[in-house]
């Protein structure tokens, strides 16, 4: 069945004079802005918008929405996104209006209901995180690394220590390195082992008083839990330094282990990962971090505490880094995180990441006859196969059989990350998904190693396109349309 | 726990394929003496029927735009949103999928992204955009961090007093560590002194930022402005009110280099703050120093055309502590929204929306200053949000009428301790005229009643 009706670009649907959405008459006996307002003031040209029919319209993004794959139609084995399923009653929940239609600057008598959810959230992440104080700020990831960072910054400032070194791990997420140069630390890269580890030795050689932030992801992007982090956060706080968790795979050890209990002193979480608000095809996320109480008073303002007179927002925070962003926080991601902690409770809470890191054992299991696995045949919730031997025998990349997958209606894993593995292949499973969803995928992955070389090249055969040029996007990016 | 699908005997299969003896055994790396030897302290699991009347409560608890009328503003307010956009935003298929790495499995957001960015270009008159950032404030700081790699100047980011204090708050805290100053210009009469601006201006200023219409609803001489920005070698910044561009000058017709906005109106809930989402516009020259996800028109191997996120060298996930900005999400779900709600309206529709926030608040603006004591803070120009002075405590009359069932309007008292009397009201096209009569009057009862109790109060003492 054809489903390219109206799905050219809104622009060349576009049709004079055609309306949506219709506007009511002016009521107030006011003149217009042409004749209230100084010419200067006023634009001389259109905005070219598009005009469109509403059916148009409903075709033209309907038909678009069937182009893509998503949770809700295909499985995600996505290695370090977490693509775990989202529960229908989060969307109706956050879409009541007496939460969807509450504005942010309103005074904090007349938001009761929504500071009390908040403050809770507040108090559950920082349980599950085994820290102090949390900061439901950040909007992502990203931002949530960024904040903690200049909070640290903030701290030894205040202590005054000048500590000017940020050591990364060379697995970790980009953002990372990102981040710490945005809050002005130099960066240090941190070797891994043989075993996909923090490399000991390395690690030492770069500790200094001027180290400030040791940021680690544990369980790694390899999947693998760091049994030395004890003996890291050690090394970490004897020298003055403070340990950053990258939460990125907190889907892993939900009610098993605590970040603050194996060192950590900062943390962010990706709410709309573990917590599961839907992607939306790349955002938005929400990245509240939690730290240990000798950092407490560095986080942005506000915060929200419980007074004998109802929730308030408290401002008064005078050692504050300030704000990273406008307004409270992504607040419909965390609302999400809300209805799937008070949904799941410490018991589900403790499963999921059972659960989690079962389906991963199970799929790595069915796979480590077919694939090399460079790194043992145990993991957490992820775990990363290589395609070095198939490339090298077959001339079969990760991309082919990535691409490959897509015709199968899977998802392709994390492709070429992390950077330490080459031909990386990264899978994360995610308790969402049945036993009978992971043979299934294992056993098409199994028959794709064995498919021809150039059928592979060429792959994906059956969906609208097949291997864009993106060479030439980059050369000579064309990222509007123009008549 | 009906999201978890493996029964005991599955586990049992599971278990024995993978050679372990325990779900426990696949833990044993984590060393015994950090793992956890009690449940976490949280409230046990709620069933849906349980959640929906423990929310449905809490939700109540709130006095929201749906249960009373809002004219409060500040960079989030209460626009229309048309059932389409929801249906569009609420397809699974957008809103449950990943971010489209996979180009050929994603073709649905990436031409959606690619249509979006072209809306916000032609909106803004300006050549490009991105697919989106979190929101006006962080967007501010990624423009002063392109600003300072395009002019090679880190000395001074120069900003109008008159921005909105927490957009100034977020881009301060995002350089504390790094080079350039925040210096702020004076606003004296409500926008920004040009005299001030010119004394500032000098070889090591890298931008100048300028909220249009500004935080008090004023609008700024953004055409001088530019002219001064640019003859000193410095770009010019602009945070738009996208709404406003209905009839305003666009940015890209008074020579911004970057334009930034709050894209919240288009479409989407206020929702306590967020998720919103940043726009980001700029002039073609940028191109390679813009941040966060850009989608690029190209042509698969058939020869079809087609979308792909494209300059990925400029992201963090391949250059790392160099690139452009640390940014990885975008706001891609708000990103579609804003494009649902744009194509929905249409070039007339944006036109009637800014026409009627116009003519409305001006309508407001004029009965309010009928009431005794009340003038206007500024008699400058605006456009949908404006600033009046009272005779009292602004709080006061705020807090009076929630009574009535009305968010009346922000006290500015809560970023300046001098402006106590000073209230800013944004009206929006879903306002009525019987709406805004009876608001004004419920707003002369009370600033009559308070005047009135002072007076008592000082004739007693």
């Amino acid at each position: 069945m054809d489903k390219s009706q109206s799905t050219g670009l809104l622009f060349e649907i576009s049709h004079k004079d055609r309306r949506c959405h219709l506007l009511p008459d002016c009521d107030v006996p006011i003149k217009s802005s042409s004749e209230l307002l100084d010419k200067k003031y006023l634009s001389n040209q259109s905005t070219g918008l598009p005009e469109i029919a509403e059916i148009d319209l409903i075709r033209h993004f309907i038909n678009l929405s069937t182009k893509n794959m998503a949770i809700d139609c295909n499985f995600y084995p996505l290695g370090s996104c977490t693509m775990k399923y989202n529960p229908k009653r989060h969307e109706r929940l956050g879409s009541l209006g007496g939460l969807s239609n509450v504005h942010p600057l309103q005074d904090d008598k007349t938001c009761q209901g929504m500071l009390e959810i908040l403050w809770e959230m507040q108090n559950y992440l920082g349980e599950i995180a085994g820290l102090d104080g949390v900061s439901l700020q950040p909007a992502a990831g990203a931002q949530g690394e960024l904040t903690a960072l200049l909070v640290a910054a903030a701290y030894f400032k205040d202590k005054k220590e000048h500590r000017t070194k940020v050591l990364i791990p060379d697995s970790a997420h980009g953002t990372n390195p990102a981040s710490a140069a945005i809050a002005g630390f130099d960066t240090i890269t941190i070797k891994s082992n043989a075993n996909g580890r923090v490399d000991m030795e390395d690690l030492i050689s770069k500790i200094d008083d001027k180290t400030a932030v040791f940021m680690i992801t544990n369980p790694n992007t390899l999947g693998l839990f760091d049994e030395q982090i004890v003996k890291i956060t050690d090394l970490i706080h004897k020298a003055g330094g403070l340990v950053y968790l990258d939460g990125a795979n907190m889907n892993a050890i939900l009610g098993i282990t605590r970040p603050g209990d194996f060192g950590a002193d900062m943390m962010h979480y990706n709410v709309h990962k573990t917590f599961t608000g839907p992607h939306g095809a790349g955002g938005p996320g929400s990245g509240p971090i939690a730290v240990r109480k000798q950092l407490i008073p560095f986080l942005p303002a506000p915060i929200i505490i419980k007074t004998t007179d109802g929730f308030k927002l408290d401002y008064d925070r005078p050692k504050s880094i300030g704000r990273v962003r406008s307004f409270f926080g992504n607040v419909g991601i965390l609302l999400r995180g809300y209805f799937y902690i008070r949904t799941l409770g410490p018991d589900g809470l403790k499963q999921v990441s059972e659960n989690a890191v079962l389906n991963a054992n199970y799929l790595l299991s069915l796979l480590k006859d077919s694939f090399d696995i460079p790194h043992g045949d145990r993991c957490m919730h992820e775990f990363v196969a290589s395609a070095r031997n198939l490339r090298k025998e077959k001339k079969i990349s990760a991309m082919d059989i990535g691409k490959r997958l897509l015709d199968y209606g899977y998802h392709a894993p994390t492709v070429y990350f992390p950077l330490v593995v080459s031909e990386a292949m990264m899978m994360e499973p995610t308790e969402t998904e049945s036993k009978e969803t992971l043979d299934s995928f294992a056993a098409t992955l199994i028959k794709i190693r064995d498919e021809d070389a150039e059928f592979l090249h060429n792959a994906p055969h059956s969906l609208d396109i097949s291997r864009p040029d993106e060479v030439r996007a980059a050369k000579e990016p064309v990222l509007r349309w123009k008549k | 726990m009906s999201y978890l699908l493996n029964t005991p005997d599955d586990k049992v299969d599971m278990l024995k394929k993978i050679g372990a003896t325990s779900i426990d055994d696949l833990f044993s790396n984590i060393p015994d003496s950090v793992r956890m030897k009690r449940l976490l302290d949280i409230p046990k699991s709620l069933t849906e029927i349980e959640l929906t009347r423990h929310i449905d409560l809490l939700a109540n608890a709130n006095l929201s735009a749906e249960r009373s009328v809002c004219y409060l503003g500040g960079g989030s307010y209460d626009h229309f949103i048309p059932a389409v956009v929801d249906t569009v935003s609420s397809r699974s298929e957008f809103y449950t999928a990943y971010t489209p790495y996979q180009a050929e499995a994603s073709q649905g957001s990436l031409q959606a992204f690619f249509e979006f960015q072209t809306m916000i270009s032609q909106l803004t008159a300006m050549d490009i955009s991105n697919s989106s950032l979190y929101e006006a404030g962080s967007s501010l700081a990624e423009a002063i961090l392109m600003a300072m790699a395009i002019t090679g100047r880190s000395g001074t980011v120069l900003v109008a007093e008159t921005v909105h204090p927490e957009y100034r708050l977020s881009f301060t805290t995002y350089l504390a560590n790094l080079e350039p100053k925040v210096v702020t210009v004076a606003c004296p009469g409500g926008k920004m002194c040009l005299n001030d601006l010119a004394s500032k201006l000098d070889d090591s200023v890298c931008c100048v930022i300028v909220q249009h219409p500004n935080f008090f609803g004023n609008l700024e001489e953004v055409e001088e402005i530019s002219k001064l920005v640019h003859a000193k070698g410095a770009l010019f910044v602009v945070a738009y009110d996208p709404i406003s561009l209905g009839i305003l000058k666009k940015p890209g017709e008074y020579d911004a280099d970057i334009a930034i906005a709050e894209g919240q109106c288009l479409g989407n809930p206020m929702i306590y703050g967020g998720p919103y989402l940043g726009l980001l516009s700029c002039k073609e020259a940028f191109v390679r120093k813009i941040p966060g996800r850009l989608v690029g028109q190209t042509v698969d191997r058939n020869g079809k055309r087609c979308w792909v996120l494209t300059l990925q060298t400029r992201e963090q996930h391949i250059r790392r502590e160099k690139a452009t900005s640390n940014i990885c999400t975008n706001q891609g779900l708000f990103a579609l929204r804003a494009a649902v709600y744009l194509a929905a309206v249409g070039p007339k529709g944006l036109t009637e929306t800014a026409e009627l926030c116009f003519r409305k608040a001006h309508y407001l603006m004029d009965l309010l200053c009928k009431i005794p004591g009340v003038k206007p803070k500024f008699n400058l120009p605006f456009f949908k949000e404006f600033t009046i002075e009272l005779p009292c405590n602004a709080q006061l009359i705020i807090d009076s009428l929630v009574d009535d069932g009305i968010l009346a309007g922000l006290s500015q008292a809560r970023w300046n301790p001098n402006l106590v009397n000073v209230m800013t009201i944004a009206v929006t096209e879903k306002r009525t005229r019987s709406e805004l009569d009876n608001y004004a009057a419920a707003f002369g009862a009370a600033v009559n009643s308070f005047i009135a109790h002072d007076k008592s109060k000082a004739f007693k003492s």
